[in-house]
Parts: structure tokens; sequence; C-alpha cells
């Protein structure tokens, strides 16, 4: 078991046919992910890297049952090709284009809530499921079966994190990189969610930063919810306010979203906060 | 991207947003002869910084008389103005805004801005105008309102209806509140704005609403389809450095500590400064060269670290992941030895064939202490300064 990629993911690639699209459709593919195909408009009925390109995700589901997708479309597009995956009934959609405006995400994610799909991002790097599947750009090899669950807003720090309990002989159930835009798929509570109900998850490390309130969120859900184990690690606390600190959601605003007030309440439900990025692992051995 | 608030009037008026008429100036005696035209009574000079709080920093003055203004515009061009959002180092006055000078029976304040919980764009607004909403916030929220729009349909009469009942506004008042508030809507949306705020709004004493100060910011992520943001950036407003660094596409933070940053990833970037802080040092940047780094931007970054004179060590953290660690280090390598490194440089690699990374580090012949972990990294370079 595991949360939202497995041996049954059949994964198609939305931009299979750009350099980053193709790179990692190999890469992903490499790992023992079942990507069936991939998706350019104009370009279907071709083939890159032995992948069958379909012209449209309606079409390339009908033919290979897919029911995941990889995008990989730049900025501009990518609002109508998380729509398409959308409309083609995909189950799992995961998009890892960084740079989408703020208004065009309100309105996908108007859509994504009234549909039976699950956006994952924007601008995250995917998920893995150890062993399983890899959707995603993250490195394959430094995950490990297990049953730990891994949330993030951001990419290199998972893959720290997710290190870190490697090097510890601590195996992963799955990661999830949820993004670090300001308005995303898929929040900490969605995903602590389905760790809640994976049997094979055991405790959980959720990796936050500096903006927005979707820690806190968490935090209280966790209170009342939440029966495992979960440890948390929030960047930024050295951040300065009203500064955007590289990702679009990285920003103190006011008083809401520094890093200290994300602590307090993550530590007021229970959860323990890593003092120190470099103790994400230890801090989760402390508690198993 | 912020712009100037005489900018953001011209939106304004652009939108149908009620504002008054007024003008932007590099020149006093322009100033002056625009100041006569206007044929009031009291002036109001406003310098054209990008930052909040210019009222208490000497940057907004009234005055009566035309020769008045020209003698404040005088003395505000080439100013440095220091406020609470400004930093110690405040902000050089380039422009002056003059307007005919408004009869204010009350102030309100008034936003557009996303509200990442709902998910939706929302409306912000208070009976308490002109002062710092932040405060309001905190000391009492219940004098705010905050009032989300569905992205769906839009802005909805009973929208406005809530506001003009929530400031205590009359009927006619409301009328005038509805074509205000549109106007924000049309410019927050067709704009692609982060923000838009009023404060204060103001009820005159002929009973008219209009917007007094006027601040819009845009979402960075929508440029490539507003051409207009970049004839409304100004350069001059932005700390040299983090310009600099946009042309390279690294994202870069001044901060005022001496230890440098070089790091892929917008969150190991901000955890790593924050163990520097951990291990009892400051942090001198946030830096983030993205996740492919080429050689010519982390040459670059180098470039951008060490022209500032604070730095006394720089710690290196790249978890290169699919990037193979002695592209990285070669990368390293020659950045180093083309802008000739005279401080401690700890470098900390993961990711594919780091052994190799390591091992060209330490036979390159620099002055590289090589880390395995971030631990070990953070106490090291500390303990060099």
């Amino acid at each position: 078991m595991s949360i939202l990629v497995d041996n049954n993911t059949k994964l198609i690639v939305q931009g299979i046919t750009g350099s980053q699209g193709l790179f990692h459709a190999i890469q992903c593919r490499d790992y023992g992910t079942n990507v069936v195909g991939g998706v350019t408009p104009g370009k279907g009925g071709t083939k890159v890297e032995s992948f069958d390109v379909f012209n449209s995700v309606s079409e390339a589901r009908r033919e290979t049952g897919a029911n995941t997708s990889l995008i990989f479309v730049p900025a501009p597009f990518a609002p109508d090709a998380i729509l398409e995956a959308v409309d083609a009934d995909i189950d799992i959609i995961i998009c890892i284009t960084e740079g989408i405006p703020t208004n065009d995400m309100i309105n996908v994610k108007k859509v994504i809530d009234c549909s039976s799909s699950v956006l994952i991002g924007p601008n995250c790097p995917g998920i893995i499921t150890p062993g399983q599947a890899k959707v995603g750009i993250m490195p394959g090899y430094i995950h490990k079966e297990g049953r730990i669950g891994v949330i993030s807003r951001s990419g290199t720090l998972t893959y720290e994190a997710v290190w870190q309990l490697t090097q510890l002989g601590i195996g992963q159930s799955s990661c999830v990189g949820i993004g670090g835009d300001p308005i995303i798929g898929s929040s900490f509570t969605d995903i602590l969610n389905l760790f809640q109900e994976d049997k094979d998850t055991d405790a959980v490390i959720m990796i936050g930063e500096i903006g927005g309130t979707s820690e806190q969120e968490a935090g209280l859900w966790i209170k009342d919810n939440f029966t495992k184990p979960v440890v948390a690690f929030i960047a930024g606390a050295t951040a300065p306010k009203g500064k955007r600190m590289g990702h679009a959601g990285a920003i103190i605003s006011g008083s809401s979203g520094s890093a200290k007030e994300k602590k307090e309440l993550l530590e007021s439900v229970g959860v323990k906060v890593s003092p120190s990025p470099a103790e994400m692992g230890e801090t989760l051995l402390s508690l198993l | 991207m912020n712009i100037h608030e005489y900018q953001a009037k011209d939106l304004f008026r652009k939108f149908n947003i009620a504002t008054s008429e007024g003008e932007v100036f590099e020149n006093e005696t322009e100033a002056e002869k625009y100041a006569k035209s206007l044929n009031a009574n009291e002036f109001v000079v406003k310098a054209q910084i990008h930052a909040g709080g210019r009222g208490k920093a000497g940057g907004v003055k009234l005055v009566r008389t035309p020769s008045e203004v020209k003698k404040t515009v005088k003395d505000m061009l080439g100013m440095t103005l220091v406020t609470h959002q400004t930093g110690p180092e405040g902000k050089v006055v380039n422009k002056v805004y003059v307007e005919a000078a408004s009869s204010i029976k009350k102030e309100y304040y008034l936003s557009f801005v996303t509200d990442r919980s709902s998910e939706k764009n929302v409306i912000i607004a208070s009976s308490q105008g002109g002062v710092d909403i932040e405060k309001v916030a905190e000391e009492t929220p219940e004098k705010l309102l905050a009032q989300p729009i569905d992205p769906v349909v839009g802005i909805q009469s009973f929208h406005v209806r809530n506001i003009g009942y929530f400031l205590g506004l009359n009927s006619p008042q409301t009328k005038q509140l509805n074509g205000i508030l549109i106007g924000m809507y049309n410019l927050f949306t067709k704009m692609d704005c982060a923000l838009v705020e009023v404060n204060p709004l103001i009820l005159t004493e002929e009973d008219d609403i209009k917007a007094l100060d006027a601040k819009v910011n845009f979402d960075d992520n929508a440029a490539f389809r507003h051409k207009e943001y970049s004839e409304l950036h100004d350069p001059r407003e932005e700390e040299p450095s983090e310009l600099e660094a946009k042309k390279w596409d690294i994202s870069f933070v001044k901060l005022s500590g001496n230890i440098g940053c070089l790091v892929n990833g917008a969150g190991l970037a901000m955890a790593t400064m924050d163990i520097i802080k951990y291990h009892g040092a400051e942090p001198a940047n946030f830096l983030d060269v993205g996740g492919g780094a080429s050689v010519e931007q982390v040459t670059q970054a180098f470039k951008m670290i060490l022209s500032d004179k604070n730095v006394k060590a720089i710690l290196v953290n790249i978890f290169g992941g699919i990037m193979k660690c002695d592209t990285i280090a070669d990368g390293i390598i020659t950045a180093a030895k083309e802008v000739s490194i005279k401080v401690p440089l700890v470098v900390r690699l993961e990711g594919t064939n780091v052994e190799l990374g390591k091992k060209m580090l330490v036979e390159s012949g620099l002055n590289i202490t090589t880390a395995s972990t971030m631990k070990e990294a953070a106490s090291t370079v500390v303990s060099l300064i």
C-alpha cells in the first residue's frame, strides 16, 4: 500500500516531446514506473524514445487506459493542460510547472474541486512510492521502501529529508511534494488524510515553509483527526518580512505566515518540530 | 512587482476608480506651474518610493500655495526617506506626486488580495482607514471584513451591499462605492494583480467617495501576458544585487549577516540560512541557483555573494539529485578560479557521483573544505569566521 501512485499507476506525460518532459519520462520509466505514453498536440501518432505520443489527453486515456498524468507544459499553457486532464477524467494529475499566474490557479482549483481528479502541485517535484512508481523529478536512488510518509512544499529540501531517513535505514511509504505556490491542488491536510487511511504508513514528516497558513490549518486538523506521529520542519525562520524567498508562496505578509507562528501551533497540537533541517530524520527516529 | 502611487492612480483612472487629479514631477518648476493650474486652496506633495509609512518619515506634506509646492518638491527630490518598510538605509526620492488636497470627513480601508486559505480573491474592508491595517487586524479584527469572491461569478451586488453596510454608508454613498469596487475588481483580475489597496478611501465634505492613496502590486508570474509590467517597472526601487540576479534567473535576497550561501532549491536555501543561524551565525543572503545550476549561474552567484563586503565565508549546499556532483564540482572550481575567492569556502555536495565530485574539489588546489552533511557544513563554516 501507499498513496496516490503505485504499481497500478499508468502514467502519461503531458509535454513529452519537450526536453524536460522527455528526460523525466525516461527517468520515471527507468525507475520502473509504467509510462504508457505522452501527449503533445500536433505530434500524435509519432513515437519518441519508444513512447507513444497522442494529440490529446482523452485520446491517450482511451488508447492506453492511463489513470495518472505528469505535466511539464510551460506556465502560459499549463492551466489548459491541467483542465484537459480533468476533462479526460484522469485520476491523479501532477503538475511540475513553475510560474503559473495565481488568478489562473484560482480558476483551475475551482474546477478541480468540482471534479473527481486529484491535483498535486503546481511548482512541485511530484510523488514517489519507493519501489513502485516515481511520478516526478526527484532522484529515485535516495529513496528506500518503508513506512514513513513525507509531505513537503519544497523540492530539494524534501530530498534532504528523505536522504536523512534513508541514511538512518528508515524507508518511506510515499513522498509527496505539494508545491511552493500560493494556490495548490492538494494541501498538507488533504495528503495527511490519505496517510491516515494508509495502513502501511506509520508516521509522517511534513516540511513547511514561511507564507500562508496551510501548516497551521494542517495542525488543527491533526489535533482532531490524525493518530500517527508527525515530525515537522518549517523553513525560513531567518527570512525577512515581506520578501519572497524563491517560491511564489514563500513570503511573510504582515504578522501571518512566519516560521515561529507555524512552529508554535504545530507544537501545541503535539507535532514534534525538528530544531534544525539537519535533524529531521533523527527527530523522526526518536518517535519510533 | 511593486509600482509607484502615481502609476497606480493612473491605472485607477483607467479603470474608473474615483481618485483626485494629480501629476508626477521630477522638477519643482513644473510642479509649481501645475499647482497654479489646479486652482486649489491646499495641495498634497507626496514622495514616490516603493514603501509605506511615508507620512511619518516626512514624505507627505500638506501645503497652501504653489510656491510652497515648489519649495517642498525641491526639498523632497533627492532626499533619502527612511520608513519602517525601507530598512535603515532608506530610499532615495526620484519623483514627487502633486495633487489638490481633499476635505476629509471620514477615512476607510479597501483592498483586493488573494486569500490562500479560501483559495479565492477577497475584498478586505475596514472603517479604520488611514492607519496601519495590520495593526487593525491584530488588535481589533472585528473592524475588518473579508468578503470572498467566487471566481465563477465574479463581483456581485450583494458584495457591495455587505461592505456598504459594514462601513456604515448610506444608499447614495454605497452607489459610489459600487463603482469603486467594480473598478478595483476589474483592475485586480484584468491586470493580474497581487494587491490593489486603497488606504485611505475617503468620504469628502462634499459627500464624494474617492481613493486618496493607491497601491498596486502585480503577480510576477503573469508578466508573460502583460507587456505593460516592464513599462511600469522602476529598477531604481530595487536592490541592485537582486536586479542583477534576476537577469541570471537566480533568486537572491540580500541579508545583513556575514556567511554567504549558494544553494539549489528555495526550500533548501531557506533551510541553509536557518541552520547557519542555528549554529550561531547570520546568513548574508538567500540564494537559489535553481534545479539545474549551470557553470555560468554558479560563477554569477559567487560574484554576487562576494560583492557583499560583509561576507567572511561562503557555504555551498547543493543537493544535486539527478544532477551529477562531478558536473557541479566542475562548475564550482571553474567559478572559484574565475572570481578568485579569498574567503573560506565550505562545500556540501550530495547526489550522483558525490565521491568523484568531492575528490575533484579536494584536488583542485583551491581553499575548499568539503562536508558530508548539512550539520557538518554549517558548523564548519561558522567556525571559520
